[in-house]
Formats: structure tokens, C-alpha cells, sequence
């Protein structure tokens, strides 16, 4: 009981910890929302005008709240490292008395819900500058399915983490290398039917594909969560979320080890 | 009575509790330990054959068969030149680096095996204040309070205490760290590790870039740990008077191995012995004495000025190869 009390605190020692830091970078905050707002609205307008607008405009719009939410979390949990190095407090975290599953839980709880209000604010501000018909949008499958498609993204997100945990310097960039591929091949503007053969075969690997689907067939046909389509999506995303979380922890505790045993936990590498 | 309620409410037994411990074992055990790290190799050379001699030069020996043990209630000072392998014996200790090869215990928990229980008994200070710069140091602390199983009113109350007490002023406990000067994120830093009680502290160069009055009040507060806390004090220092004011204990550490330990006492005597000096020596002596690159002959002196100076220039040519 004593533990589980510990490491609660611990998880809302994490939660408090990115909060404070949202708040104390609020300047940055806006600017990120801003130019995610300015970007969506871009990408979005591409739909206005041509036949059948209030579909293509509400696929992008999917396409860009899909895309931002992904971004936020992924960013939200790579920045277990990322962030720590930034500031040098990695060795501090690391000798704690916690597991680092409590850790990555702490960290990944605030990423979702920075993630889920982060999109939230973009999606209504963009929206309102549509005239959509969303008379045939079921929401609760469109929340249902980015809360899905969060489990997934953090088991990625966490195997992700350990490029700037073994890479000091240059670790931040290749997350950003993994985050474009996903970009890429999980038709976050497109459908993947169009991508070449090779290229869908990761497709069929990233959780956004899933989660974009499923939130477009909420959104554009009005699938509620218990139809057939959406189960589709959803057992995909359930498998995905089953399998890279633990094996987003392993490969980490692996390279923590590496870490280690070579140093790299230094804040200077 | 302040500083006995002070450090009586700084006891956190929900941390420690589960985990038993043998008051009459020894708080530390670094049993012929060594780390050597690596570097990596240049990309373009990845296309060449590396030699032997090559591969030998990227091999930075950090830490040679060290073995020292510290009682419990002990504080003993590592002394040594920067280098030297004194902040990676520390890491080594805190569970952050993995022993090429030996053992480390700390109250017979294997720092390795055990470490989860290791964690739960130590706290670190390292040269470098290392913190959330934008965050306040109440909200920094209160963080570390969390990791380290303490509930939040009770950190406050605490955090004051131990702030007000090294010197820092209460309005400043809620400003941002950025705004504070080194000295002062270093007592923040001092009082992260005094918050959570631990029964191991381990120093490295705590009071480094402290100013004078500063380096007292931590110095005093580090005895009370170990007096009122029992806490035993693993500390790393280039400050001989300090060495001198805190130690019970002193190991002398030089490119990796130590080169001497004792008493204070004991290290003054036997230079003053090998030297054949009259007069007492001091400890700067002492730590010359063991750890300077070319023995100072009397033409060394006259063509630098002054032996310290002479000390210098083998310094920095020992680092340049």
C-alpha cells in the first residue's frame, strides 16, 4: 500500500512537474498553438472551392487535429528524455526512488491531456472558419478514437525516447525523423490507397492510419464506436497499444542499462 | 532546539520503511572497482583497421581498482585534482553507472542488484546545480519531495526551513531559479538532497562557488546531519580547509587510484616524515605531495617562482598528454 501511494506521487510529481513547466513556457505555448492554428488553416483551405468542399475540408481538418494530437503526445513523451537533458536534471530523475513506469506513466497522463486540450482549442478555432455540415459527425466516436489511437502513440512514443537517451546531442533530431515518417505513411492528408505498395505496408503498422480512419468514418459517415467499421479501426489500435507499450518499455530499460554502462547519462555525453 | 526540530522532521521513514538495515555494518564498500569508458571512434575512420595502440589511446581509464569502506556516522572527503575519477566514483554510487568491474554496497545493498533500495537511501549533490530553470525552487523541490515519497504540506514546511536556513530569503523561494545566482541554485541544489533525509549523502563539491559564509552554513549542516540524522557523508572536495573542518576520514584520489587514505592527522604526519620537515605541513602539502605529475626539484622552483606555480605547469602538461 505504502508503495502504491509512492508511486501515485510520484506519477502526479511528473503531471505537476510539465504543468509548471506549460505555464512558466505559456510565451512558447502560444506560439506553437498559433502556428499549428495558421498551418491547419493552410492545409485546410486546399478543400474550399472544389467539388464536394464540406468532405474534403472536413477530411483535412481531421487530417491536421489527427496530426497535431500525434505530434503533441509524441512530443509530450520523447521529451521524457529530451527535456531532462535540456535542463540537466536526467541524472537527478534517474537515481530517484521510482520505477520507470511510474515515470513514463506520469509523463505520458500529461501528454495526452496537453495533447487532447491542445487539439481541442486548435480544431474550434479552425473549424470556425468553415461553414461545415457536420450533421452526420459522431463525436463520441471521434473522441473515442484519438483516447484509442494516445496508447498506441506512447508505446511508440516511449521505444522513440531512447534516441536521445543514447544520443546526446543529436537524439532530439531523430525523433523528428521517426515522427515525419509516421506523417508519411499514415495518410494524414491522403488516403493511404494511394501510396505506393511498399510504402502501405507501413501504413498498416502505424497507429495514426487507424485512428485517422476511424475518426473520418465518425466524423464524414456517422459510425457510432460499436459498428463494425469502427471495429476495424479499433482492434488494430488495442493490438498496437497491447504490444509496443511493454516492448516500448523493455527496448528502453535495455538502452537505460547501455546508458549506464557507458556513460551517457552525463548531462555533456 | 530550532536545529533539533528541524532535522527531527526532516526524518522520512516512509521512504526507508521495508528496508533493513545492520546499524553495525558498514555504510559503504567499494570493492576494487574500476570503470574505464570509450570513445567513440570517428566516423572516417570506421574504413580504416584500428591498431592496437589506436584502440588503446580511446580508452579513458576513469576509476582503477578503488576499494574504500565508510562506516556508518563517517564522513570522508575524496580529494583530488580535476580528472581525477572522484565524480565517477559518486555515480558509480548513485546507481547512474554500471562498475566495469567490483562491487559497491551501501549498507549491503548492491548498488547494481539492489538498486531500487540503494535509491532509497541516498541523495546527491553534484557540482552543478541541476534543475528546472524556469520552475521556482519551491516547485523544484516540492517535485523531488513527490519522487522521493513525501507528501506535499509537509515539504513546504520543510523547504522553508531548510532554505531560510542556508540563506535564502522567502520571497525568493517562489521566484524563478534563472534569477538566482550560481551560489544560490547551489543551496537549492543543497537542500534538495537534505529534504529527503538520507542515510547515505553523497557531496560532489557541494560548495563549489559558494561564498565563504555560505560554505560554513553548509558545512555546519552537513554535521548535523550526521549528528542529529546519523546520516553517513561521502563528500568530494578541492577545498583543503574544508577537508580538513568535516573529515574524519580523507582518500586521496589521482588519475584514477587512490594514493593515500587516513586521518587527516595520520596524512599530515607521514608527509611531514617522507619530506623531513620540522614544521607541520599542511594539507594542500599533503594533497601535493600525492598527487603532482614530476616531483619538484629546487630548479623547478626558481624557473616557475614558486612551487604551487611549478605544481601548475606539470598540471596542465599531465592534462594536455
Amino acid at each position: 500500500m505504502s508503495s502504491l501511494i509512492h508511486q501515485g506521487r510520484a506519477t502526479y510529481a511528473f503531471f505537476e512537474r510539465n504543468w509548471n513547466l506549460t505555464r512558466r513556457y505559456l510565451a512558447w505555448e502560444i506560439v506553437w498553438l498559433v502556428y499549428n492554428i495558421v498551418n491547419a488553416m493552410s492545409i485546410t483551405f486546399i478543400g474550399v472551392g472544389v467539388p464536394d468542399a464540406n468532405y474534403v475540408v472536413l477530411y483535412l481538418l481531421i487530417g491536421t487535429a489527427v496530426w497535431t494530437y500525434l505530434s503533441v503526445t509524441f512530443d509530450g513523451v520523447t521529451d521524457i528524455i529530451n527535456m531532462e537533458r535540456w535542463e540537466g536534471t536526467i541524472e537527478y530523475t534517474f537515481m530517484a526512488p521510482i520505477s520507470r513506469f511510474t515515470h513514463m506513466v506520469g509523463s505520458c497522463l500529461y501528454a495526452i491531456v496537453h495533447g487532447l486540450l491542445f487539439t481541442l482549442v486548435q480544431l474550434i478555432i479552425v473549424a470556425s472558419f468553415f461553414h461545415l455540415d457536420l450533421s452526420h459527425a459522431n463525436y463520441l466516436t471521434a473522441v473515442f478514437m484519438l483516447v484509442l489511437g494516445s496508447i498506441s502513440f506512447i508505446g511508440f512514443g516511449i521505444a522513440t525516447a531512447i534516441l536521445p537517451l543514447l544520443f546526446t546531442e543529436k537524439g532530439m533530431q531523430m525523433t523528428l525523423i521517426v515522427k515525419s515518417l509516421l506523417l508519411l505513411v499514415s495518410g494524414v492528408y491522403y488516403s493511404v490507397s494511394v501510396l505506393p505498395a511498399w510504402m502501405r505496408v507501413f501504413s498498416y503498422i502505424s497507429p495514426a492510419t487507424y485512428v485517422l480512419e476511424g475518426m473520418r468514418a465518425g466524423l464524414l459517415h456517422d459510425q457510432p464506436i460499436w459498428s463494425a467499421e469502427i471495429w476495424s479501426y479499433t482492434w488494430p489500435l488495442l493490438l498496437s497499444g497491447v504490444i509496443s507499450i511493454p516492448v516500448g518499455v523493455f527496448v528502453f530499460g535495455i538502452a537505460e542499462r547501455y546508458a549506464k554502462r557507458t556513460g551517457r547519462l552525463k548531462r555533456n555525453g | 532546539m530550532a536545529i533539533q526540530h528541524l532535522a527531527t522532521e526532516t526524518i522520512d521513514s516512509s521512504l526507508t520503511k521495508g528496508i533493513s538495515i545492520d546499524p553495525t555494518t558498514d555504510a559503504v564498500v567499494i570493492d576494487n572497482v574500476s570503470k574505464l569508458f570509450t570513445k567513440p571512434r570517428p566516423l572516417r575512420a570506421w574504413f580504416h583497421r584500428e591498431s592496437k595502440e589506436e584502440a588503446e589511446k580511446r580508452v579513458i581509464r576513469a576509476v582503477e581498482a578503488i576499494s574504500l569502506t565508510v562506516k556508518r556516522r563517517e564522513i570522508v572527503g575524496i580529494l583530488g585534482a580535476n580528472g581525477s575519477g572522484k565524480s565517477t566514483l559518486i555515480r558509480m554510487l548513485s546507481t547512474l553507472l554500471i562498475p566495469d568491474t567490483g562491487h559497491i554496497s551501501v549498507f549491503g545493498y548492491d548498488v547494481i542488484r539492489d538498486a531500487a533500495t540503494v535509491q532509497r537511501l541516498i541523495n546527491r549533490v553534484s557540482v552543478e546545480a541541476s534543475f528546472f530553470k524556469k520552475l521556482s525552487p519551491m516547485e523544484n523541490l516540492i517535485y523531488a519531495a513527490r519522487l522521493y515519497n513525501m507528501p506535499a504540506d509537509v515539504a513546504r514546511r520543510k523547504i522553508v526551513a531548510i532554505l531560510t536556513r542556508l540563506g535564502i530569503k522567502k520571497d525568493r523561494i517562489n521566484a524563478p531559479l534563472e534569477n538566482m545566482s550560481r551560489g544560490m541554485q547551489q543551496k537549492v541544489a543543497i537542500a534538495r538532497a537534505f529534504l529527503t533525509s538520507p542515510i547515505v549523502l553523497l557531496l560532489d563539491e557541494p560548495t563549489t562557488g559558494l561564498d565563504p559564509r555560505s560554505k560554513l552554513d553548509v558545512q555546519h549542516f552537513v554535521q548535523e546531519l550526521r549528528e542529529i540524522h546519523d546520516a553517513t557523508i561521502l563528500i568530494t572536495t578541492h577545498d583543503m580547509e574544508e577537508a580538513e573542518a568535516l573529515c574524519d576520514r580523507v582518500a586521496i584520489i589521482d588519475q584514477g587510484r587512490i594514493v593515500a587514505q587516513g586521518t587527516v592527522d595520520e596524512l599530515k604526519s607521514a608527509v611531514q616524515e617522507r619530506l623531513g620537515h620540522i614544521a607541520p605541513v599542511t594539507m594542500n602539502d599533503v594533497f601535493m605531495h600525492y598527487t603532482v605529475a614530476h616531483l619538484i626539484t629546487e630548479a623547478d622552483i626558481q624557473r616557475y617562482g614558486s612551487w604551487e606555480k611549478a605544481f601548475e605547469a606539470y598540471e596542465a602538461q599531465k592534462e594536455d598528454e
